[in-house]
C-alpha cells in the first residue's frame, strides 16, 4: 500500500453530511471538514455530488424535502463546484410535478448538474420521462438506457444505470448491453486517464439482504481495473460508505431527503426516524477536487446543519 | 400468459367495490412491511381476489416473475392496494421491482 492510500484510508472517518471530492491523479482524499475545505484555493477540478433528494416523499422524518434539497443547493452553491452530479432518486414517485420541483430547485443554482436515475426516477414508462428531462443533451449508451459518458478537465466520467429492468430476487443490475457499451468507452482511454464512475446503487455489495449492492458489478469492475485512478461514486443507502480495492475508491453520499439504517440494524431499510432537530445532522451534500499531478480525489462530506 | 381473469390496481375503497368477477370465491391479503410480503407465501382457492397493500413509508410494487409479467402493479405508495384475481390452480411468483430482493408466492390449489 502507498503512502497515498494509506493517507486516504486514516482520512475514513467522515466529516459531514456534505460530500466534497477532489481528483487529483485518481484516488478520493478527505480534505477536512466544510470550513477547512471552503479556505483552500481551488486546486483543480472541484465537483459536488448531492444524492437521493426524493421529492414527493413527506413523511417521519422529513415532511419538506424540497426545503431540506434547498439546504443542501445552497451548501453547494457556497463551495463554488464547477459542477455538480445527482447520483439518483431525484423523485420518489416518478411524477412530473416533483421532477418540476427538482428541476426547479436545481436549476436554480446555474451549476452544470449530471443526472442518473436510482429506482424511484423509473417508475413510469421505462425511465423514459427521466432521461428527457434529466438527460438531455448526453450521448446515451443506447437509446433512453440512461446511462452515458463525458470528459471535463482530463478526467473521463461515466453515468451508470443500475435501477433498469432488476431480476426477481437480485440487486440493482446493469445488464449485458450496458457492459458492452461501457468496454467500447472505456477502450479509447489510456490507463493514466483518472475515471468517475457514478450509479445509484452501490457498485459493491454493502448488504446483500437489503439489495444494496449490484449483482453484475463485478464485470463492469474488472474492465476499471486496469485504471491507476478510479473513483466510484454512489447514493441509494443514504449515508455514508467508503472502501478502497485495489486503485479503485468507493464512496456513497448522503442523502439530502432522509437517513436510513446502517446495513443490518433495523428490520428493513426504511426511512431512520430522528428527532426533528437533528435531521439535518444527518443529511448531506458530498464535494470532490481532483489536483492534476496528485494521485488521489480529495472528499468532503458536509451536513446540512450541525 | 392465462391463469388471471382480472386485475385492478390501487382500490382504497375495497369494501364498496362491487366483486372484481362473478363468483369469486373470497379475499385474502397480503401486507408489505418492513420491504417484506407477508405472508410470503400465500395458498388461496380458485377465484381468490388477492389484495396487496403498502405499509411501508417507501413506494413499492407486485410484479409478477413470469416473462412476460402474468401481472404487474404501478408503484403503490403507503397504504395504497393493488389486487388480482387468480382464476386457475397454480404458483404465481412476484416480487418488487423497485427492491427487486423482496418476493412473493401465491399458491392457488
Amino acid at each position: 500500500m502507498n503512502d497515498g492510500r494509506r493517507q486516504l484510508l486514516s482520512c475514513m472517518a467522515w466529516v459531514g453530511t456534505g460530500l466534497l471530492w477532489t481528483v487529483s491523479g485518481g484516488v478520493p482524499r478527505t480534505l477536512g471538514l466544510l470550513g477547512t475545505a471552503a479556505a483552500m484555493p481551488a486546486p483543480g477540478l472541484t465537483f459536488a455530488q448531492i444524492s437521493d433528494s426524493h421529492i414527493g416523499f413527506a413523511r417521519d422524518p422529513n415532511t419538506d424535502t424540497p426545503g431540506t434539497l434547498k439546504a443542501a443547493l445552497d451548501l453547494v452553491v457556497a463551495q463554488h463546484p464547477a459542477m455538480m452530479l445527482h447520483t439518483g432518486d431525484v423523485s420518489h414517485l416518478s411524477r412530473p410535478e416533483q421532477f418540476d420541483i427538482a428541476e426547479q430547485l436545481i436549476g436554480a443554482t446555474g451549476i452544470e448538474t449530471h443526472y442518473i436515475p436510482g429506482e424511484h426516477d423509473w417508475l413510469e414508462d421505462d425511465g423514459r420521462p427521466f432521461v428527457a428531462r434529466f438527460q438531455k443533451g448526453t450521448k446515451q449508451g443506447a437509446p433512453d438506457g440512461g446511462f452515458y459518458s463525458f470528459d471535463r478537465e482530463g478526467v473521463h466520467f461515466v453515468g451508470l444505470n443500475n435501477v433498469a429492468d432488476l431480476k426477481p430476487g437480485g440487486m440493482g443490475a446493469l445488464g449485458a448491453r450496458q457492459l458492452a457499451w461501457l468496454k467500447t468507452d472505456l477502450a479509447g482511454h489510456g490507463d493514466s486517464t483518472p475515471l468517475v464512475v457514478f450509479a445509484h446503487i452501490p457498485l459493491w455489495v454493502v448488504y446483500k439482504e437489503w439489495g444494496w449492492g449490484t449483482d453484475d458489478s463485478a464485470q463492469a469492475l474488472a474492465l476499471l481495473r486496469r485504471f491507476g485512478s478510479v473513483t466510484v461514486l454512489n447514493g441509494h443507502i443514504h449515508q455514508i460508505l467508503q472502501k478502497v480495492e485495489g486503485n479503485v475508491a468507493f464512496h456513497t453520499a448522503r442523502s439530502t431527503a432522509f437517513p436510513q439504517p446502517a446495513p443490518g440494524t433495523a428490520p428493513g431499510p426504511g426511512p431512520l426516524k430522528v428527532e426533528p432537530g437533528r435531521l439535518r445532522e444527518v443529511l448531506g451534500v458530498a464535494s470532490l477536487t481532483f489536483t492534476r499531478g496528485q494521485s488521489h480525489l480529495a472528499v468532503v462530506d458536509t451536513p446540512l446543519g450541525a | 400468459m392465462s391463469g388471471l381473469l382480472s386485475r385492478r390496481r390501487a382500490a382504497l375503497l375495497l369494501a364498496v367495490l362491487p366483486a372484481v368477477r362473478a363468483g369469486a370465491a373470497g379475499v385474502a391479503s397480503v401486507t408489505i412491511d418492513n420491504f417484506t410480503f407477508t405472508p410470503a407465501v400465500l395458498t388461496v382457492a380458485p377465484g381468490t381476489r388477492v389484495v396487496w397493500i403498502n405499509r411501508d413509508d417507501i413506494p413499492h410494487t407486485v410484479v409478477s416473475d413470469a416473462r412476460p409479467p402474468a401481472f404487474r402493479s404501478h408503484a403503490l405508495d403507503t397504504d395504497d392496494t393493488f389486487e388480482v384475481v387468480f382464476d386457475r390452480p397454480g404458483r404465481w411468483g412476484y416480487f418488487c421491482a423497485l427492491h427487486a430482493h423482496m418476493q412473493g408466492t401465491i399458491l392457488v390449489r
